[in-house]
């Protein structure tokens, strides 16, 4: 550990702006990219069920 | 072994296969980034020309080899899938190019916040940052190609030729501390040459290179999955998936 207390750590030295900026903005494109994907698979499978949900029905109209 | 291959070339054995491997690619990040950032940014010492301000070589650096090694896996993927005509290699294009993306955009970024106090500028026109920009251009092209096209064979096709000219900019960018006069310092790391880092500094940056790694694989394992479901969406197997009939019951109510 190098850091003497907590405000040293996030002043870093003078480049907290920086060095925060860096990778603050990281970690939050990782969050959205990660909500992202869980989003995507969820939309593919409504998609994939409604459309298996669409084509029973069919099937059923046209047997009946 | 080949035959192994080419049983997981096939989605609806990739698809199992994938969801069995993202957890331990995501878990293998997650320890990985908290390892490296504790070295980066607790123990690792401050640097004697740069001070604090170094230490967004801890994200600057892997962001930058994976922007690179992306592209680099979505050619390979493109050549596979020109030349033998497989259906998963235009998924798996597709799958790395949205991590891709974000990875050239962070290299970007976060370079500029080190630009900034170190050179006294946000952005030159260099030939490292050059070539990187346009290394994002070419994900975002990639992505907006391969979404315009309807007919998904055709567009990974598009997508692969765009995927495999571009990768000749890889090298460029690579090679670009070498062979122009940049702006951009050179490799802190090289082949031949060894590191001219500290040793604690050197390992706190690939390890967070490697924590990048896994990240960007167990995406495009997640990611990929979506775009199999979707594409197969008429076969027996996607529809007899436990995941696809809880969706239907849930819907169903």
């Amino acid at each position: 550990m190098i850091w003497n207390n907590w405000s040293d750590f996030w002043a870093m030295g003078g480049y907290g702006v920086y060095v925060w900026g860096s990778f603050g903005v990281s970690a939050a494109l990782i969050c959205i990219e990660m909500v992202w994907v869980r989003q995507a698979r969820n939309k593919a499978l409504s998609q994939v069920a409604q459309e298996l949900a669409a084509a029973q029905t069919q099937g059923k109209d046209w047997q009946g | 072994m080949m035959q192994k291959l080419f049983h997981y070339a096939s989605p609806q054995n990739f698809y199992p296969l994938a969801g069995k491997l993202w957890p331990v690619f995501a878990v293998l990040a997650t320890g990985l980034t908290v390892w490296g950032l504790w070295l980066g940014m607790f123990v690792a010492p401050t640097d004697f020309q740069q001070g604090e301000g170094y230490r967004i070589i801890f994200v600057h650096v892997p962001a930058s080899w994976m922007s690179m090694v992306i592209y680099l896996a979505m050619a390979f993927w493109a050549l596979l899938g020109l030349t033998f005509n497989t259906r998963l290699s235009g998924m798996m294009g597709r799958a790395l190019a949205p991590t891709g993306a974000i990875c050239a955009f962070l290299s970007l970024w976060t370079g500029a916040l080190w630009g900034k106090p170190m050179w006294g500028a946000w952005w030159v026109w260099d030939a490292r940052l050059t070539s990187e920009l346009i290394l994002f251009f070419l994900y975002l092209g990639y992505i907006a190609l391969t979404s315009a096209i309807d007919d998904p064979r055709r567009a990974d096709k598009a997508g692969g030729i765009l995927a495999l000219v571009g990768a000749l900019n890889v090298p460029v960018i690579y090679f670009s501390v070498k062979w122009w006069n940049t702006l951009h310092q050179g490799a802190s790391v090289s082949l031949t040459k060894g590191s001219s880092m500290a040793q604690i500094m050197l390992e706190a940056m690939l390890i967070m290179g490697l924590a990048f790694w896994m990240y960007a694989i167990a995406m495009a394992l997640y990611r990929v999955r979506s775009i199999i479901l979707v594409r197969e969406r008429h076969a027996q197997w996607v529809a007899d998936l436990p995941e696809v009939k809880a969706k239907a019951m849930e819907m169903k109510s």
